[in-house]
């Protein structure tokens, strides 16, 4: 399946040989993409360019609004235009090494290689990257590198990225290529024979529930962080679309492997919604410390430098703050939990600019972090220029996802998956400025070649939403939305996703040990039995009704959070951001077991009710050495 | 903190809406804006009656979703802020707070505070882009772009496009949100190709939309939540008065 060969030259290779379509045929095949983000957007872009049919959804009025648009800091790429030694086998090792050789070889290198045509393609786009006084791009460096190879527009690299490949979906909705329906909401997935069909929708404003038949579909639905409840994504970000895949036939692979952020503004009280971000690239010029003393009391401007710790800097002098998230999460949580924590709820830790003030001076930093130290001063009312930021880690991006083979093409023939909505390249860790790099990789420079190979054999064939499998798909989901408002109990959808997102949370969150995990196991059924009982949803489903959304949102989180904590049960040993407490170093690092877990942990839907079945693909590591990660 | 609400309801288009009074207690300084509907809507629903709809998503400003008329100014009373940015303690405890929808020709209710802002991105498939193909683009370095105009470039396309500008303007306008995207690719080496098609066509599809006109209120500057200057719309008109002179005819979407 992974194409033989050099490292090199396996992805050329293979695009030599993938099968093409006619431009003349190609208006003939229906494509549907679901998602409008960095890589829906751009394969259904790069699709109406190419010239054929595409139908592109997204949940927001615009897909403009995909939470691409929130990404922060940056989008590698190995371009090595600061002369300090990069190229596509670094940003390749660094990537697999920082998902901790949880990933396989032949994807990430093909990631790494296309990092420099995304740079390419967002410039000509007029996506405004950051420059120097030459007039030519300017980088920076990000957690877990050691070169500086980000790319970055202030603090908003994400939404101009998006822009660039919205305009780009916009160009091809005027000409005809892409049509858009906004406002609608994917519920099913039509299989017919192990073959995606296409898909069942929701229209949002006015409830109908109805199908559309593609030759291929295409899921950029995005991660599944909301599982927590608070988390750094959108609101409606869910795991609806790849979810109902799953159980259509779907395989889901390292559920539990999720990032927690360590750079968030810490929780303020229990109606909080979200949890807010503030870039990761803050790490570049910030210290990040905690007092000594447990239960200090003293403001930070109080306490001198010798009653500080700055434990990233101490444990790991060559990356100092700099280390990956999963390092920098954990051990901000260490030191909270030990009692030394900041804020008035001693949940958070300082990250602090005098120093780099002092050597920048205070434009520079405002130039540089303006935006974010703005945002950090309206929702905390503090002034992060005169005293410390406090931050904290929190969910933030999900590495598991759809199982999906070299043509990230899933277990579905036809229902390709691609951006954070598959598992496919960060392993068990994300670096930063990678998922921008990865959702633009497989949206512009790889879906377009993969799935015009797919096509190829289908040329000619029909397609309709009027056949079986589609009545039959449409009736399951109005069922399903019709049990979730005849429920009409006592308690919101929200109070219920609070309640499960503090059981994922504390079980299968930063840190999981099997008790916990079988806890949680017992724990999440119970509450799922009592959500489908006692939910309260009011109005009706033929009409605009927000929190019916919700509902069907958060009944699929039940159900993937037990899928979650299954599949974290079952790795029994720690890499990347699956930290589990049984499995760690002397000095409280991860712990692998590569004799055992190099693989990938496939979920196969058994039914309701019934224990989902593991797939492993094997990892096999020919061209680097998985070894211990050091960041010392 | 305990609030009075005015809160604008309407159930389809077509309805007529009005005012409804609630009152709201326990209101927490820490919360955002959003996070006190939140608790309205929690409250509504235990109560058996329908939740208030308002758009919203990201919740940290950037996603463009959320708005509303905050005692009669978008986003609220707090500069360069959107509604999901403004927190609870920009306000008294008994304040009496009145919320409505964006209100503009071009932006028609859907429910309550939900509004339609397609016509938004009309404007933009009627020129906002660079017609640059996938695979088709040169190396990134080929091209310096000064600083300076790189980082005037980012000022406009910082816009999140959520209408405010529109909103709050007297003639309903949507000026500074097309000047702001015409203004980011046309100042850029690679937007100057297709600079003038794009000036008339994203005012003529403006044009073609329900919009009013700029007669220079400069309300919609004060109420951006990104700060995008007015100065864009000159450049604009005068993109738009060349593209006149050189006869270029726009392409509405």
């Amino acid at each position: 399946m992974i194409p033989a060969g050099p490292l090199a030259d396996k992805w050329t290779n293979h695009r030599d040989h993938l099968k093409l379509v006619s431009p003349a045929n190609r208006r003939k095949f229906k494509i549907i993409v679901v998602g409008s983000g960095l890589a829906g957007g751009a394969a259904a872009a790069s699709f109406g360019e190419m010239g054929y049919n595409v139908e592109c959804f997204c949940y927001q009025d615009s897909p403009r609004r995909a939470h691409s648009i929130a990404a922060q800091g940056g989008i590698n790429a190995a371009k090595n235009y600061r002369n300090d030694g990069d190229s596509i086998w670094r940003l390749f090792y660094d990537t697999i090494k920082g998902g901790d050789f949880r990933s396989r070889e032949a994807n990430v290198y093909r990631l790494a290689e296309v990092s420099m045509e995304i740079i390419d393609q967002a410039v000509a786009q007029g996506v405004p990257f950051a420059r120097e006084y030459g007039g030519l791009l300017d980088n920076r460096s990000f957690g877990g590198a050691q070169v500086a190879r980000t790319f970055y527009s202030r603090g908003q690299t994400g939404q101009q990225l998006l822009l660039g490949a919205y305009q780009a979906l916009a160009r091809q909705i005027a000409a005809g290529t892409v049509k858009m329906y906004p406002r609608t909401e994917m519920l099913d997935l039509v299989v017919e024979k192990n073959r995606a069909r296409g898909i069942v929708i929701r229209d949002l404003i006015t409830g109908q529930v109805r199908s559309h038949a593609a030759h291929t579909v295409v899921l950029a639905t995005g991660g599944y962080s909301n599982v927590y409840n608070l988390s750094t994504n959108a609101i409606g970000c869910n795991t609806t679309a790849i979810w109902r895949a799953y159980r259509r036939g779907a395989l889901f692979a390292n559920p539990s492997f999720g990032q927690i952020h360590p750079t968030c503004i810490p929780q303020a009280g229990e109606h909080q919604s979200k949890l807010t971000l503030m870039s990761e690239s803050l790490r570049n010029d910030g210290r990040i410390w905690v007092p000594v003393k447990t239960d200090e009391t003293r403001a930070a401007d109080q306490i001198p430098e010798n009653e500080r710790d700055y434990f990233l800097e101490r444990k790991y002098p060559a990356f100092g703050n700099l280390v990956p998230r999963d390092v920098a999460s954990r051990n901000a949580k260490t030191v909270v939990d030990q009692g030394r924590g900041v804020g008035p709820m001693k949940n958070g830790v300082y990250l602090d600019f005098a120093d780099a003030m002092k050597r920048l001076g205070r434009d520079t930093i405002e130039e540089r972090y303006g935006n974010l130290i703005e945002m950090y001063q309206r929702i905390t009312g503090e002034d992060a220029y005169s005293t410390p930021m406090r931050i904290f880690p929190a969910p933030h991006y999900t590495m598991g996802g759809l199982w999906v083979d070299y043509n990230l093409m899933s277990t579905i023939d036809g229902l390709f998956v691609i951006g954070e909505a598959n598992f496919s390249d960060h392993g068990a860790n994300r670096l930063g400025a990678s998922a921008l790099m990865q959702g633009l990789a497989d949206g512009y420079f790889i879906a377009p070649y993969t799935v015009a190979n797919y096509l190829s054999a289908h040329l000619g064939e029909e397609v309709s939403a009027s056949s079986d499998p589609f009545s039959r798909t449409e009736d399951e989901v109005r069922q399903r939305t019709g049990k979730l408002l005849a429920a009409n109990g006592t308690r919101t959808v929200d109070s219920f996703h609070r309640e499960l997102g503090r059981i994922v949370w504390d079980e299968c969150g930063m840190e999981r040990n099997a008790k916990g995990i079988h806890h949680a196991l017992i724990k999440i059924p119970a509450l799922r039995d009592q959500y489908h009982k006692n939910v309260r949803v009011p109005g009706r489903g033929a009409e605009l009704n927000q929190e019916l959304e919700r509902a069907g949102r958060v009944a699929d989180y039940f159900d993937l959070a037990e899928l979650m904590c299954r599949d974290a049960l079952s790795r029994d040993e720690s890499c990347g951001c699956h930290f589990r407490s049984e499995h760690q170093t002397d000095e409280g690092e991860a712990l692998r077991h590569d004799d055992q877990f190099s693989y990938v942990a496939a979920w196969e839907y058994a039914g309701d009710g019934q224990e989902p079945r593991m797939h492993k693909e094997e990892l096999s590591f020919e061209f680097v050495e998985p070894s211990q990660r050091s960041y010392k | 903190m305990r609030l009075h609400l005015q809160i604008w309801r309407q159930e389809n288009p077509s309805a007529s809406g009005n005012l409804v009074k609630y009152t709201l207690d326990d209101v927490s300084e820490d919360s955002s804006f959003l996070e006190m509907l939140d608790l309205l809507n929690e409250q509504l629903v235990g109560k058996g009656e329908v939740p208030v709809v308002f758009d919203h998503d990201c919740r940290e400003g950037i996603c463009g979703s959320c708005g509303v008329m905050i005692n009669g100014l978008a986003h609220g009373p707090s500069a360069r802020t959107a509604t999901c940015q403004l927190h609870m303690r920009t306000f008294k405890d008994g304040d009496t707070i009145q919320i409505e929808p964006w209100r503009s020709a071009a932006f028609p209710v859907i429910r309550d505070l939900m509004v339609d802002r397609s016509s938004m991105d009309r404007i933009v498939q009627a020129g906002g882009f660079i017609s640059v193909r996938t695979g088709s683009a040169p190396e990134a370095n080929l091209i310096p772009v000064p600083k300076g105009d790189s980082d005037e470039a980012f000022d406009a396309a910082a816009c999140i496009g959520c209408g405010a500008c529109v909103a709050q303007c007297p003639n309903g306008a949507a000026q500074l949100f097309t000047a702001a995207k015409v203004g980011h690719l046309n100042i850029l080496p690679q937007g100057r190709p297709e600079r003038y098609e794009r000036a008339a066509g994203m005012v003529a599809q403006m044009e073609a939309e329900s919009f009013g006109s700029c007669s220079n209120y400069r309300e919609c500057e004060a109420v951006c939540p990104k700060g995008i200057s007015v100065d864009w719309i000159a450049r604009m008109n005068r993109d738009f008065l060349v593209a006149r002179l050189k006869g270029i005819q726009g392409k509405t979407a």
